[in-house]
C-alpha cells in the first residue's frame, strides 16, 4: 500500500536539524566528534599507506628480518606509551565532551512545564496531557500539539512491549518498558510538524508506528487544549446522529471512546476529537474520508498486523459513521 | 638471498622426517575409519574442523541470501515484495544466523584445524567432545533452519527482547525454536572452548613457553576463556525465556514480579563480548598475515598479549551501552561510556604495532595482505561509529537507528569477514594442497570492498536522517529511497563477489597450483608439516626454540624422541614453559559421540513441545554418553602393553 503524503510536516526525522533545545546540543557533541573521529581516521589510513607505499618489496623467497626476536625491540614501551597516552587523552576529549553534554541535557529549565503521559501500545502512542487538577485532562492519541518554547516533560509508559519513543529533531529516544516509568524532556525552539517514530522493535508494524509533533505558538496551543479538553459535540444534523448510533451499536465503541457518549473503550485510540488530527493509523496516512473509511473496512489492507478488525457495514452505514466521525472536531 | 644458509632453505629447515615406515604406521594410527561407519565415527580434529568449516560457510551463505533479501525489500519506498511477517522472520534469522551459526562457530571451527599444527600436537584434547560439539551445533543449525522452512522461523528479532519474545506476544512455537537452539549451539561453543584451552595449554610443543606462544594461539586463548564467562550468560536467558514460556514461570513478567530489563541485562552481558569473541580471532589471523607479508615478527609482542587481554577483560564491562535508551541512572552510564571508550586503546595499540611491523618489514604483496589492509581502513571507521555510540547523549539520537546498523557491519564484517577472507587465501594452502587464485582473489577482494562501503557507507547518513532499524517499509516521503538504492546496489556487489570467491575455491580443489608445505615463505609451525597435513600432524613432536620456528636456527634437541606410532599418543607438557610432562594415550574414533548428539538434540527438539521430554529424553542422552565413556577391553590391554613396552 502506497503511503500518502501527509501534509504540513516540517521535518522528517532528521537528527542534524536541530528544532529544539535537546537535539541542539547533541547536534554540537555530534559536530565535534564527527571532526575529532574524522581526524583520526585520515591519519590513520595515511599512516597505513605510508607504511606500504615506503617498505620495499619482497617475495615468499625473501629472507625474513629476524633481527627483532634476538634481543628486546629498540625503544617498545616508550612508543607504546606514547600511542596509548595520545588515544587515552583524545578519548578523555570524547569523555568530556559526553559529560558536559549530558549534563546540559539534564538541565533543561522545567518551569511553566507542560506534563504528557505517553503510553506506547501495538501499534499506535496513547498521550495523556496531564493537569493538577484533573478534569482539566484530556486524552489523544498518536499526535501531539507542543508549545514553542516551553519545556515537555512527558513521562513513558508501555502498555504490552517495549516502545522507543525517537523524535530526532527534538532530541534523543527514550525506551517505554512495561513495568517501568521514564521521562523524557524536550522544547521545541521552532515552528513546525516534527515526525518521530517507534524506535524499539515492537513487534510486525514496528515499521508504521509514527507520531507527529506539532509545535506551535502558546496561544495557539492554549486553544487547542482548551478545545481537546471539551466532550464531543452532540452531531447536528440527522446523517451525523446515525453515524452516532451506528459507532455505538457496532464494536466501535468496545475499543474506542469518545467523550460525552457511552464510548468508552479503551483498547483503541480515543476518538472525542479524531477530525482535528493530521493523520490516522499512527501518522502513517492523511486523515480523510478516504482513508478511514478503507481503515473501517479493512485496516489489514493499509496496516498488517493491526490490532483492529475489519468491519463489514452496509454502505449507507458506513457513509453516516465517516460523516459522525468528521464532526468529531 | 643466501641459499646456502640452513635457516632459509626451505627443504631442510622443516622439522626433521619419521622413517618411511614410521610415517606409514603413523598415518594407519591417526586416521579415521573408512565408510560409513567412519563418517560418523570421525574425530580427527582435521576431519571434523573442514566440515565444522564447510558447515558455518553454508550457514554464513544462508544469512547472506536473508540479507540480500532485506535489501530487496528496502531498496524502494513502500516495496511490497516481503510483508511484515515474513520481513521480521528474515532480519531475525539473518542476524541469528550471521551471530550464532556463522561469526563465533568459524572462528572456533577455523581454530580446530589450526591450532594443534600451530602448538606442534598431533591432536586436540578431547577429540570426541570436539566430534559431539560439532554435531549438536550442525544439528541446532538445521533445527533452526527447518522451523524456518516450514513457516516457525523466529520473528522477535536474534536480540528477543521481551515481553515481545514472552509467551503472550510471541504464541506459537517461533521463539521457543530460536531459544532451544541458542542454548544448543552455545553449548556447542562453550565445550570448543574447552577443547581449545586445553589443547592450547596441556598440548603444546616442548619449548613453546607462553612467551614463544604465537599470537593467534594466544587471541585463541583469550577469545576461549572469554566464551566460557559470556555464553552462559545468554544460555541462562534464553532457559528462563523457554521456561518462562513453557512451564509459565515469570522471569520475565513485568506484571507478576519479574523484570523485562533482565533480559537485556542478561543478553547484553553476553551480546557485547561476543562482539569480541568474533574479532579478537581474526587479530590472531591479521599478526600471522602481518609477519608472513612483511617478512618480519609482529613488533611489540608483548604489548599486543597485553592488548588482547586487556580488550578481554574491558569487553565484560560495557554492556551496558546497548541500553543507554532503558532510562537507567546517569552516573552508571558515565561509567560505562569511558568503559566503551577505552576498549579502543588496546586496539589501536594492535592497529599500530600491524602498521610498524609493514613499514619495517619487506612486504610481499599477496591477496590476503589485501584484506588485511582493508580491515584498517573499515575497521578503523567501525571503531570510531563506536565512540559515536559509547557517547550517552549522541547514543539516544544514533541508537536503534541505521546508523547503527552501518556501526556493527563495519566492526563485523571490517573486524571478522575481512580477516576471514584473508586467513582462507593464507591457509587454504595448507588445509588443501593446493593455493587459490591470485587474480581472482583480487577480483574478490576489490567488488567485496567496494560493495562493503557502498553497502553500508549510506546507512550511516540514513540513521542519521532518522531511518530506525527492524522496518520492513517505509513511506516515500522520508526520502530514504535514494540511499536505500544505493546500499542495495552494493549488497548485490558483496553477494557476486562471495560467488567469486566460491568459483575460486572450486577452481582451486580441480586444478588449482601446487602449494607444497610452506608457499608464502612463513615462519611458523604449521608451515612444516606437508599440505595438507598428515593424519597425525608432525611425523615427529618439534621441540621449539623461539617464536618462529621456521625463520630461527634449529637449536638440539629438534625433536622429541619414542613417541609411538601404533597408539594414538600425545606429549602432555606444563603450562608455563611446556617442560614434557607426561605422555597420554587419546580414544580413537568412535560413533558415540554421534549417537549422543542425536539423542541430545531428540531431547531439545522435544522441549520445545512439552517440559516431559527433558525427563524422557535425558535416559537415550545417559545411555549413549556412557557408552561413549565405556572403556574397550581391547583398548586397555594394549594401553598397559604400550606403557610396559621398553
Amino acid at each position: 500500500m502506497e503511503h500518502a503524503r501527509v501534509p504540513g510536516v516540517t521535518s522528517m526525522q532528521d537528527a542534524l536539524r536541530a528544532a529544539g533545545a535537546q537535539a541542539g546540543h547533541i547536534g554540537d557533541l555530534w559536530n565535534g566528534t564527527l571532526a575529532l573521529c574524522t581526524f583520526v581516521f585520515v591519519a590513520i589510513v595515511v599512516a597505513t599507506i605510508i607504511a606500504v607505499w615506503c617498505a620495499p618489496r619482497a617475495d615468499a623467497a625473501t629472507r625474513p628480518d629476524t633481527s627483532s626476536l634476538d634481543g628486546p625491540e629498540h625503544r617498545i614501551w616508550c612508543r607504546i606509551g606514547w600511542a596509548t597516552g595520545t588515544s587515552v587523552a583524545g578519548l578523555l576529549v570524547l569523555l568530556a565532551g559526553d559529560v558536559f553534554t549530558s549534563r546540559a541535557l539534564a538541565r533543561l529549565p522545567l518551569r511553566d512545564a507542560v506534563n504528557i503521559e505517553l503510553v506506547g501500545h501495538q501499534w499506535w502512542w496513547e498521550a495523556r496531557y496531564l493537569d493538577a487538577d484533573a478534569s482539566r485532562e484530556f486524552t489523544t492519541a498518536n499526535e501531539l500539539t507542543i508549545p514553542v518554547g516551553r519545556p515537555v516533560i512527558v513521562t513513558l509508559r508501555a502498555d504490552d512491549v517495549i516502545h522507543s519513543l525517537w523524535v530526532p529533531n527534538l532530541g534523543g529516544k527514550k525506551d517505554l518498558i512495561p513495568g517501568r516509568t521514564a521521562t523524557l524532556q524536550l522544547r521545541a525552539d521552532r515552528a513546525g510538524t516534527y515526525r518521530g517514530q517507534c524506535a524499539e522493535f515492537c513487534g510486525l508494524e514496528h515499521a508504521l508506528m509514527a507520531l507527529l509533533v506539532h509545535a506551535v505558538p502558546t496561544s495557539d496551543y492554549e486553544a487547542w487544549a482548551a478545545n481537546q479538553r471539551g466532550n464531543a459535540r452532540d452531531p447536528a444534523d440527522a446523517a451525523a446522529r446515525r453515524g452516532r448510533d451506528v459507532f455505538l451499536g457496532a464494536s466501535c465503541a468496545k475499543c474506542h471512546a469518545v467523550a460525552g457518549t457511552p464510548a468508552q473503550g479503551r483498547m483503541g485510540p480515543d476518538l472525542t476529537h479524531l477530525a482535528s488530527r493530521r493523520t490516522i493509523a499512527a501518522g502513517i496516512f492523511p486523515n480523510n474520508r478516504g482513508h478511514l473509511a478503507g481503515w473501517i473496512a479493512d485496516p489489514q489492507a493499509l496496516k498488517p498486523g493491526v490490532n483492529m478488525p475489519a468491519n463489514t457495514l452496509p454502505p449507507d452505514d458506513l457513509q453516516a459513521l465517516l460523516t459522525y466521525l468528521e464532526t468529531l472536531r | 638471498m643466501t641459499v646456502s644458509d640452513p635457516r632459509h632453505d626451505t627443504t631442510e629447515r622443516l622439522t626433521p622426517r619419521a622413517e618411511p615406515a614410521a610415517a606409514t604406521a603413523l598415518e594407519r594410527t591417526w586416521r579415521d575409519p573408512p565408510g560409513v561407519y567412519g563418517w560418523f565415527a570421525a574425530i580427527n580434529h582435521k576431519t571434523i574442523s573442514i566440515r565444522f568449516i564447510v558447515t558455518t560457510m553454508l550457514f554464513f551463505l544462508a544469512g547472506g541470501v536473508l540479507a540480500l533479501l532485506i535489501r530487496l525489500q528496502l531498496a524502494q519506498p513502500n516495496a511490497g515484495i516481503i510483508g511484515p511477517d515474513m520481513y521480521n522472520q528474515i532480519f531475525t534469522m539473518h542476524g541469528s544466523t550471521m551471530m550464532f551459526l556463522f561469526a563465533v562457530p568459524i572462528m572456533q571451527a577455523v581454530a580446530a584445524y589450526l591450532i594443534p599444527l600451530m602448538v606442534g600436537a598431533r591432536t586436540l584434547a578431547f577429540p570426541r567432545l570436539n566430534a559431539y560439539a560439532y554435531w549438536i551445533f550442525t544439528m541446532g543449525g538445521i533445527m533452526l533452519y527447518a522451523a524456518f522452512f516450514v513457516n516457525a522461523g523466529p520473528d522477535a528479532g536474534w536480540f528477543a527482547y521481551v515481553p515481545l519474545s514472552g509467551p503472550q506476544y510471541s504464541p506459537g512455537k517461533r521463539v521457543d525454536f530460536w531459544a532451544q537452539m541458542i542454548t544448543f549451539t552455545e553449548l556447542s561453543g562453550l565445550m570448543e572452548a574447552i577443547v581449545i584451552i586445553t589443547t592450547i595449554l596441556k598440548l603444546r610443543a616442548p619449548g613453546m613457553s607462553l612467551n614463544r606462544m604465537r599470537l593467534y594461539v594466544w587471541a585463541m586463548l583469550v577469545t576461549s576463556f572469554m566464551v566460557l564467562f559470556a555464553l552462559p550468560a545468554v544460555m541462562l536467558a534464553s532457559t528462563a525465556l523457554i521456561t518462562d514460556r513453557l512451564v509459565d514461570t515469570q522471569f520475565y513478567n513485568p506484571d507478576k514480579g519479574g523484570d523485562a530489563l533482565l533480559w537485556q541485562h542478561l543478553f547484553w552481558f553476553f551480546g557485547h563480548p561476543e562482539v569480541y569473541l568474533i574479532f579478537i580471532p581474526p587479530l590472531g589471523f591479521i599478526s600471522s598475515i602481518v609477519a608472513a607479508f612483511a617478512r618480519r615478527p609482529v613488533v611489540g609482542y608483548p604489548a599486543m598479549i597485553l592488548a588482547l587481554v586487556t580488550t578481554a577483560f574491558l569487553a565484560f564491562g560495557l554492556w551496558v551501552h546497548h541500553m543507554f535508551a532503558t532510562n537507567l541512572p546517569d552516573l552508571g552510564k558515565t561509567f560505562f561510556t569511558a568503559a566503551s571508550l577505552i576498549i579502543a586503546v588496546p586496539t589501536a595499540v594492535q592497529i599500530f604495532c600491524w602498521i610498524a611491523t609493514l613499514g619495517s618489514g619487506r612486504i610481499h604483496f599477496k591477496t590476503p595482505l589485501l584484506f588485511v589492509l582493508a580491515f584498517f581502513f573499515i575497521l578503523v571507521m567501525g571503531g570510531l561509529t563506536g565512540l559515536m555510540l559509547a557517547s550517552v547523549s549522541l547514543d539516544t539520537q544514533l541508537h536503534d537507528s541505521f546508523f547503527v546498523v552501518a556501526h556493527l557491519h563495519y566492526v563485523l564484517m571490517g573486524g571478522a569477514v575481512f580477516p576471514l577472507f584473508g586467513a582462507f587465501y593464507f591457509w587454504f594452502p595448507k588445509f588443501t594442497g593446493r593455493m587459490l587464485g591470485e587474480r581472482l582473489g583480487r577480483w574478490n577482494f576489490w567488488l567485496f570492498f567496494i560493495g562493503f562501503n557502498v553497502t553500508f557507507f549510506p546507512m550511516h547518513l540514513l540513521g542519521l536522517w532518522g531511518m530506525p532499524r527492524r522496518v520492513y517499509t517505509y513511506p516515500a516521503e522520508m526520502g530514504w529511497g535514494d540511499m536505500n538504492l544505493v546500499a542495495s546496489i552494493g549488497a548485490a556487489m558483496i553477494g557476486l563477489s562471495v560467488l567469486l570467491f566460491l568459483v575460486n575455491v572450486a577452481r582451486s580443489l580441480r586444478a588449482g597450483r601446487v602449494a607444497g608445505p610452506d608457499p608464502w615463505g612463513a615462519g611458523t609451525l604449521e608451515w612444516s608439516v606437508a599440505s595438507p597435513p598428515p593424519m597425525g600432524n608432525f611425523e615427529v613432536i618439534p621441540v621449539v626454540h623461539g617464536r618462529y620456528p621456521l625463520w630461527q636456527p634449529q637449536l638440539e634437541p629438534t625433536h622429541v624422541e619414542g613417541m609411538s606410532n601404533d597408539w594414538r599418543e600425545v606429549l602432555v607438557t606444563t603450562v608455563a614453559d611446556a617442560e614434557p610432562d607426561h605422555r597420554l594415550s587419546m580414544p580413537s574414533p568412535s560413533i558415540w559421540p554421534f549417537l549422543s548428539a542425536l539423542a541430545t538434540t531428540v531431547l531439545f527438539i522435544g522441549s520445545i513441545f512439552t517440559p516431559w521430554a527433558v525427563v524422557w529424553a535425558a535416559a537415550p542422552v545417559a545411555v549413549t554418553a556412557t557408552l561413549w565413556f565405556w572403556p574397550r577391553r581391547a583398548i586397555v590391554r594394549e594401553r598397559v602393553r604400550s606403557e610396559v613396552r621398553p
